[in-house]
């Protein structure tokens, strides 16, 4: 396999950020691939040149104004981790709280069928490793693949595609309706060195297809390690895919996660990430509405203490006509957390009778969190309806005083409102079964928050 | 004063008036009654020159004039005015700069002078009075945060201060209680005059115990079904609109 | 009042642009181009003391460090800040010490813009009017103050920049740079070194300003730059109310105006800063117009302070203004409210920060930005919650009105927030005018323009009436105006 070109100094970027925390990076992937096809090495190798121009973006790049990647920076990563002793039994019951009736693992980045469960699914979808499909040559994703490596996308998605080669690939065929949740677990546990993995998902939904995700981020160690994760979404004709995302890292983690996902004509794409883990963790949503009657729905909600910054960016695209988007996140802040929320909705020209709503709230509940939050409008059709709204602040001092004028003491008076709150945006997940763990989420994180 | 004739019109391509004949003559209240659907409001759009009302055959003379070569603003100097069904909310806009401009709009199109301040303060205060109005609906911005009641009664305000020649009146009792429909009938029935001509467009025959026609007209199938005196609404509000459905359908 | 009327009758007469006549005078012009000496002459032309040349240096120096921002959402070609004058006067007006001695010329300039620049004209108007106390700028230099005995009179000073280093340097010495240091930004870096003239302004401790404060700017000169500044102190306990007005003659090529405006508000003391910005702005095709760049922050440094910033900006050709206010004092309030207005090929990114330092401040921003044509207009505003800002409040409502489908309409917020005592709240929305609304006027007899500048009124109806009362008239007017040829 061949190995990454070399970097020129010169070029700026990496070389000026730290050199170290890339030494191992350099050396690029290489055994993980038996049998890699002929484009691979090529668009890593011209990825990795992206990458190097770039650099990890400073605060000076405006998508990356509030989050800090410095941190990585100081880290010395092991870039190509073996894999690591796991067994089933010390995997976590599920966010469902029973056995999994589908369950993809993976450790590291690296899809461990050993460790999953994985019944058998309609006919013609496939659940897999990255590995495996593209070994198998299967048309569908070496084609899309190419594809979205081509964009280029920043800087830590350059990253992941230099790196391209593990990761879980979901392809539903046209008119299949999965009708059990496909629960996809990732976990990321230490070694000597804190590892660093990058996988690279593909999900691809058929014209009326519809299958429903649920993403589970743990860690299974007290020390840190670097995840990168890019999943690429394509969603065709009145296709309908689901994406729930808990991330639950470990407390020294640093999730990065881009989730770009586009919809052909009458597609819906509903998603709903649960941010709870992480050092430095951003969600990072880009959604092209391409086709007329596309529509996505982006929901967060995020419980954020200690030093953890997390950090929610959504993209949407109003590309076609007569598309629609809805978005609300919210979260909590604690301790000296810090919280980025930054959405942006454009509607190119021509792109008529379009929708756009948009709404983040925060609330602090310590003298020293902080959130950025920058919602953007970029509009070039008029017969349009959009907007957004943002609110920062405590919790609403009448309501608490309501409450404990009718006797219910303080801290669970605030913890009730709190989690009243944050209902709002879990409520509006769809899939039956995750809301009342996410709410128990909830209750457990406030049960647990130092007193202030 | 008002003469339609073989009148078809369509809206996004589907034919909603299909040879429609009417003849209003000066000082006349006609009304017309029909059931949902049967191209009521359709007829109070074209005769005003709505956007998106496409007129496919057939003709409209107003006044001598061709009223359908006109923009919506010269239908209403020429004197039609409708009072419409929703009236419509302009935020930011008091009711007395939209009736500032609205008056000096018309005057400017006739070639008359426009009103100055005084003068124009002087006939709006006088005709809300008339209409039992306190200044401070004329104050508030038009139709933002108005009751149903309050609206159409703004819009009897508007055509007592436009006094137009002619008045169509857009289904003026949907969502009435039966006291503010009685102060807005009395509004109208104060502007009926030898000059001026009505067509009252309704889909009940309450309205017309307050404002009596001289004619009535169904409507049914994008077609006068059936023409007759007041007591031919009576006979509809008995027998309901299906008997004309079926005429019309045939 | 006779001088607004008298500006709204030409408002009528003229075409698209009312303000497009460029007036014949002799002028006075320093060399083409940027270098020190240009800076030593606009000084020693002004006989300005040393510490004032010494800091026109520095912010020259600390200029050719910088490089021109390039973050607005605006595109133009590369400045040739070489191939511009920058320093213009009309000749034999240095120190008129009446209008008698102003070039009559001059005067009809300004007779023709509408400016009560003769005392008695504002006297001649409509009985009971509040005066206007009118400091004009003609390219760089500032050629008459009015009512000037009855402001000594209360104590206030209000002349032009030039004549208070003259007159009261410690006061100038004390205050200028303090809001916006020579160091800000590139243009107002730029602005430090060359700033040409401007207004100044001295409210006493406790005096109620008797009348309101205005500056008339206009560009005339051809290729030349306008670079004013102007401060304004308002002493403890004292208020004010000032207006802007600015025109330029129509030219195919572009003109730079970068001017910095710096307000400083002590303790329980209120400033109203009013602007309504007419420069030209290019015709149809984008050809000409001015470059708005400018800086303009207000401090409310004392307990209890307030600033309000009121803007109507229909144009210039590019307009790149964030007139902003540091809440320093505890209980200080804020306001920005913005009328902004971009048709054909102008380009307006504009907004306000509004930055809350201490206990109970508050913050209001009201921002109206259309668009139409082929116009680009974009609201960036940054309102940010220091850790210290106990009980801090902002609202922020951010609309915008589409026009036609060729435009764009861009909303840029950042909100920081940094005490959970502190509340924030924003609201945007983007919307179109309504068909609805516009055939309900049509069948009334509104002509469409007419309807579609009444609706658009209606629109910026909560800024608009935050105007003093001479400017909200010529500004509904101008709302028409700037919006002609946007339908049909």
């Amino acid at each position: 396999m061949a190995r990454l070109a070399p970097i020129d100094e010169a070029a700026g970027g990496p070389a000026d950020s730290g050199a170290d925390w890339l030494t191992g990076w350099r050396k690029g992937p290489g055994e993980g691939l038996d049998i890699a096809p002929d484009w691979l090495g090529a668009a890593r190798a011209e990825a990795a040149g992206r990458f190097a121009v770039r650099g990890l973006p400073d605060r000076g790049v405006e998508d990356w104004r509030y989050t800090n990647l410095a941190h990585l920076t100081g880290l010395e990563l092991d870039w190509a981790p073996a894999p690591a002793d796991v067994a089933k039994e010390s995997l976590p019951g599920l966010v469902f709280g029973r056995e999994a009736e589908c369950r993809l693992v993976l450790v590291n980045g690296q899809v461990r069928p050993a460790l999953s469960t994985l019944p058998a699914l309609p006919e013609g979808t496939l659940l897999t490793s990255l590995t495996e499909a593209l070994a198998s040559g299967h048309p569908g994703v070496a084609d899309l693949l190419k594809q979205r490596v081509a964009v280029d996308g920043g800087a830590l998605k350059a990253l992941n595609d230099s790196w391209l080669e593990d990761g879980y690939v979901l392809i539903v065929p046209d008119g299949v309706t999965v009708a059990m949740p496909i629960e996809i677990l990732s976990v990321g546990t230490g070694g000597a060195l804190p590892p660093a993995y990058q996988p690279r998902n593909l999900i691809v939904a058929g014209a009326g297809s519809r299958v429903t995700v649920v993403e589970h981020h743990i860690g299974l160690c007290i020390g840190g390690y670097f995840a990168n994760l890019v999943t690429d979404v394509a969603a065709g004709p009145e296709a309908i895919v689901r994406h729930c995302k808990v991330q639950d890292e470990s407390r020294e983690a640093i999730h990065i996660a881009l989730l770009d996902a586009a919809l052909a004509s009458g597609a819906m794409f509903d998603s709903f990430c649960f941010t709870l883990g992480g050092r430095i963790s951003r969600n990072e949503l880009r959604v092209s509405l391409d086709a007329p009657g596309a529509h996505c729905r982006l929901n967060g909600a995020y419980l954020a203490g200690g030093r953890q910054h997390c950090d929610h960016t959504t993209s949407v695209d109003h590309a076609a006509p007569e598309t629609h988007s809805d978005q609300l996140y919210k979260g909590v802040l604690d301790g000296r957390a810090r919280a980025v929320f930054q959405g942006k909705v454009t509607v190119r020209q021509d792109a008529q009778k379009v929708e756009g709503h948009q709404m983040s709230r925060a609330l602090l509940l310590s003298e020293t969190a902080e959130v950025n939050t920058k919602p953007e409008l970029f509009i070039h059709a008029d017969d349009v309806q959009c907007s957004h709204g943002a609110t920062a602040g405590d919790l609403d001092g009448e309501a608490l005083f309501y409450l404990r004028s009718r006797g219910v003491p303080e801290a669970q008076a605030r913890q009730l409102l709190v989690e009243a709150f944050l209902n709002e945006a879990i409520d509006a997940v769809a899939l039956a079964g995750m809301r009342l763990p996410l709410e128990r989420n909830v209750a457990r994180w406030m049960a647990e928050r130092p007193a202030s | 004063m008002l003469e339609v004739a073989n009148l078809h019109a369509a809206v996004d391509g589907k034919g909603i008036l299909n040879g429609l004949d009417l003849a209003v003559g000066p000082g006349e209240v006609h009304a017309v009654m029909g059931p949902n659907g049967s191209g009521k409001s359709t007829l109070s759009y074209v005769l005003s020159g709505r956007d998106g009302y496409e007129v496919t055959e057939g003709s409209v003379r107003f006044r001598g004039a061709d009223l359908l070569a006109l923009e919506p603003e010269e239908r209403a100097a020429a004197g039609l005015f409708l009072a419409f069904q929703y009236p419509v909310e302009i935020p930011g806009v008091t009711n007395m700069t939209f009736l500032k401009h609205a008056v000096n709009g018309l005057r400017v199109q006739r070639g008359e002078e426009e009103l100055d301040a005084m003068q124009f303060l002087k006939l709006v205060r006088q005709k809300a009075k008339a209409l039992g109005m306190s200044d401070d609906m004329l104050k508030r911005a038009v139709n933002v945060g108005f009751s149903g009641g309050e609206k159409k009664r703004n819009e009897i305000l508007q055509m007592a201060v436009l006094e137009p020649a002619f008045a169509v009146l857009d289904e003026t009792d949907s969502g009435l209680d039966i006291d503010a429909l009685k102060i807005v009938a009395e509004g109208v029935n104060a502007l009926r005059g030898p000059g001026r001509s009505m067509l009252v467009i309704t889909h009940y025959q309450r309205l017309l115990d307050y404002i009596v026609p001289d004619r009535v007209h169904v409507l049914a199938g994008g077609r006068i079904a059936q023409s007759g005196g007041k007591e031919l609404a009576l006979r509809l509000e008995n027998e309901g609109y299906g008997a004309f459905a079926d005429r019309a359908a045939a | 009042m006779a001088a607004t009327a008298q500006t709204v009758a030409q408002v009528r007469d003229l075409g698209k642009y009312k303000h497009g006549w460029e007036t014949e005078i002799e002028m006075e012009t320093a060399p083409k181009g940027l270098n020190e000496d240009i800076v030593r002459f606009i000084s020693a032309r002004k006989d300005e003391p040393d510490w004032m040349l010494d800091w026109r240096l520095k912010a020259y120096r600390h200029w050719l460090t910088m490089t021109e921002p390039s973050w607005a959402m605006v595109d133009y070609p590369a400045i040739d800040f070489q191939g511009i004058y920058y320093y213009a006067a009309p000749k034999n007006t240095e120190g008129p010490k009446s209008l008698d001695e102003v070039d009559p010329e001059l005067l009809r300039t300004y007779e023709k813009l509408g400016i009560p620049l003769k005392e008695q004209e504002v006297l001649a108007g409509v009985q009971g009017a509040p005066k206007v106390a009118v400091d004009a700028v003609f390219d760089s230099v500032s050629v008459a103050t009015t009512f000037k005995k009855e402001l000594e009179s209360h104590g206030v000073i209000f002349c032009s920049i030039s004549e208070a280093l003259q007159n009261h340097p410690d006061l100038v010495r004390k205050y200028l740079g303090t809001v916006v240091p020579y160091t800000d930004n590139f243009y107002a870096t730029l602005n430090s070194a060359v700033f040409s003239d401007g207004s100044f302004v001295y409210i006493p401790p406790g005096v109620h300003c008797p009348m309101e404060l205005s500056t008339y700017f206009r560009i005339n000169a051809k290729d030349t730059g306008q670079f004013e500044r102007t401060l304004i102190i308002a002493d403890e306990g004292s208020y004010v109310s000032y207006l802007e007005g600015c025109t330029a003659p129509m030219r195919d090529e572009n003109q730079l105006h970068a001017a910095v405006v710096e307000l400083v508000a002590l303790k329980d003391a209120e400033i109203k800063y009013s602007t309504v910005q007419n420069w030209y702005p290019g015709d149809e095709t984008g050809r000409g117009g001015i470059y708005n760049f400018v800086t303009k922050r207000g401090a409310c440094r004392g307990d209890d302070s307030k600033i309000r910033w009121t803007q109507v900006e229909t144009g210039s050709a590019i307009t790149w203004k964030y007139p902003s206010c540091i809440l320093q004092g505890d209980n200080s309030v804020g306001e920005f409210y913005s009328v902004a207005i971009a048709n054909n090929a102008q380009q307006a990114d504009t907004g306000t920060k509004m930055i809350h330092l201490g206990r109970n401040t508050r913050s209001r921003i009201i921002s109206k930005g259309i668009s139409a044509g082929r116009a680009r207009n974009t609201y960036r505003g940054l309102v940010r919650m220091g850790p210290k800002a106990l009980n801090g409040r902002n609202f922020t409502q951010c609309d915008s009105l589409l026009i036609g489908d060729r435009c764009g309409a861009h909303t840029v917020p950042y909100i920081e927030s940094r005490n959970r005592t502190a509340t924030v709240e924003h609201e945007a929305t983007t919307s179109r005018i309504g068909e609805d609304q516009l055939f309900y006027c049509r069948q009334r007899g509104i002509g469409e323009e007419d309807a579609v500048a009444l609706i658009v009124n209606g629109f910026c109806k909560e800024v608009l009436q935050e105007l003093p009362m001479e400017f909200a008239v010529e500004a509904q007017k101008l709302v028409g105006i700037s919006l002609e040829g946007s339908v049909g």
